[in-house]
């Protein structure tokens, strides 16, 4: 055992093992649609969320090690507060929360034995369209603007190409909704059996919401939502992948990646869920009430 | 935890060490200056006791239970010694979905409470994932009220009236405070500032047990408009510049502030039958039997 380790390799030892963790989970998506910004993870959980509020038009999304994230989430909540109190509420601003996690992740990242092996999201509606912003803070406290759309976790190569291929500026709700499930149900991420709403963890900052913007989209509404992608998926273009299938059919079925695509054992493996990521130590609370 | 030495930046240790999802408790800990009730300095001599008698205090708030819910109602003036301070002051606020608070004393310390305590309730829901029970609220308004007694030994007294609609027994439900906390659960109606003892007479004669919410908001402005009738630090309805009393509901549709527009309807209903009847509707002499 070495007594020196350079701090050159002990960094990239580092970020090697909190990218393995994050690589391990599943992926989040987060993109904009026309009332406001979409937030989605594959949850089969119902009290231990990856999606929060923050605040009154933030919302916080994070993939990795549970107990960790959750001490970010409750720490943003408590940044949040205090800066809201101190001032007014107008003055909390996503940027400024990404800047206070960066700052917290990155001081970890170098001082701590061990990184957080997490990713997260913050994101915040704007009045109009061109005030909604999305930023990625990465375990090293590396910050990033993400404009419409990102993904992040798990296969998130994967899952961004397919949400890019979706994406555009100004959709619908259904439309970003199915956007979304088509991105999450991309291969190598998960399994692609038919998502249910139990699966499914998804939430909205509603632009045209009074003071507190997020909703969490549940039970009947989500199953809504699920129901009008699928009707959405099948009337989209195949998968470049497949030329030579036949055209779309009518019936609703899962979203055309799972239909179209060469069966299992083409794609990356899907190793079984280990128990570290996206579980963990923490309780969390019990489900956020619906109403607001 | 990042408990490894060395300079630099670390993040505050309250706030990644958290151990609480009080917001209160989170301003004790990590920034006691910003929680109110900070006593002015100590022997309050006789100018520093005017100014806090000049600071503008606030004064008469009604509260009522209806049927499914609870009315809260304040009037609208401040007093500075004898002058009004100002005449469109909102007493009574939204404290979260099925609750509202209004106070009576120090203006601007009851402003800030209120603003604390609606950032305490918000901030639990927002870390636990659930609403604090009707109860746990009101138990933190106390909390919150105990910490202001020093600053109320020495002028600066705030005390508050909350009320609610508790989901689990599906009706609403009234708090009061004294100056060291509490709370006291007040049946039917209750009524706190310096006009309180005429709103609360009032209130007395007009008050029906499960009375709609419309006829419970009638009540609530005769009590104030009483209330305005008799002590000089409660406003009553001002026509010219139309500024009426506020009023709030909180049912089981949740917490809803009156219009302007609506509440100018009840004053004027009851101003106008007071052309007639100056001293408001009278109640019958006998119980009906």
């Amino acid at each position: 055992m070495p007594f020196y380790v350079s701090p050159a390799q002990a960094m990239r030892d580092k970020a090697e093992y909190a990218r393995q963790g994050i690589a391990r989970g599943r992926s989040c998506v987060t993109l904009q649609y026309e009332g406001g910004i979409l937030l989605m993870a594959p949850n089969p959980s119902s009290a231990l969320h990856k999606i929060s509020e923050i605040y009154d038009r933030i919302a916080f999304a994070a993939v990795g090690r549970y107990n960790e994230y959750e001490n970010l989430r409750k720490a943003g909540i408590t940044y949040a507060d205090i800066t809201g109190y101190q001032f007014d509420r107008h003055d909390v601003t996503a940027r400024g929360l990404a800047n206070y996690y960066a700052q917290n992740l990155g001081t970890i990242f170098t001082e701590s034995i061990k990184p957080f092996e997490v990713e997260i999201v913050v994101a915040e509606v704007g009045e109009q369209p061109d005030g909604d912003q999305i930023y990625r803070i990465t375990f090293d406290g590396s910050v990033t603007d993400e404009p419409g759309f990102v993904a992040f976790g798990g296969q998130a190569d994967q899952v961004s190409a397919v949400l890019k291929e979706r994406y555009s500026a100004g959709m619908s709700l259904a439309k970003a909704f199915a956007a979304a499930l088509a991105a999450l149900s991309a291969p190598g991420n998960g399994e692609r059996s038919e998502v249910t709403a139990t699966q499914l963890e998804v939430a909205i900052l509603d632009r045209s919401r009074d003071h507190r913007t997020f909703r969490r989209i549940r039970a009947a509404r989500l199953e809504e939502l699920i129901g009008e992608s699928r009707s959405i998926g099948s009337k989209t273009s195949q998968a470049p992948a497949d030329p030579g299938s036949p055209a779309p059919s009518a019936d609703p079925g899962p979203a055309p990646a799972a239909g179209s695509s060469p069966p299992a054992g083409s794609g990356p493996p899907i190793g079984p869920e280990p128990s570290g990521s996206d579980r963990g130590s923490g309780l969390g609370g019990g489900a956020p009430p619906d109403a607001f | 935890m990042p408990g490894s030495t060395g300079p630099g930046r670390r993040p505050p240790a309250s706030f990644m060490d958290l151990q609480t999802s009080s917001f209160a408790d989170v301003l004790a800990s990590h920034s006691p200056g910003l929680l109110p009730g900070r006593a002015p300095g100590r022997g309050a001599d006789e100018t520093s006791g005017q100014a806090i008698r000049d600071l503008p205090h606030a004064t008469t708030i009604v509260a009522a239970t209806c049927d499914h819910g609870v009315v809260l109602a304040g009037d609208r003036r401040a007093t500075a010694g004898s002058m009004i301070a100002k005449r469109d002051v909102e007493k009574v606020f939204r404290s979260d979905e099925y609750s509202a608070v209004g106070y009576a004393g120090t203006g601007s310390v009851g402003i800030e409470f209120v603003r604390l305590f609606q950032v305490e309730l918000e901030h639990y829901e927002k870390m636990e994932g659930r609403s604090l029970s009707l109860e746990g609220k009101a138990n933190r308004l106390a909390w919150m009220i105990r910490g202001n007694l020093a600053a109320a030994m020495q002028g600066l007294i705030v005390v508050p009236l909350f009320v609610g609609y508790d989901e689990e027994v599906g009706h609403g439900r009234i708090f009061s405070y004294d100056v060291a906390g509490g709370p006291y659960e007040e049946q039917r109606f209750h009524s706190i500032g310096s006009g309180s003892v005429f709103a609360r007479g009032s209130l007395k004669k007009l008050y029906v047990d499960g009375m709609p919410v419309r006829d419970a908001v009638l009540a609530c402005v005769q009590a104030l408009y009483d209330a305005a009738d008799d002590d000089s630090a409660t406003g009553g309805p001002d026509l010219t510049r139309r500024i009426f009393p506020v009023i709030a509901t909180v049912t089981d549709d949740g917490f809803r502030k009156l219009s302007e527009g609506e509440s100018e309807e009840y004053a004027q209903q009851v101003v106008q039958e007071r052309m007639t009847t100056p001293d408001g509707p009278p109640a019958p002499l006998r119980t009906a039997d």
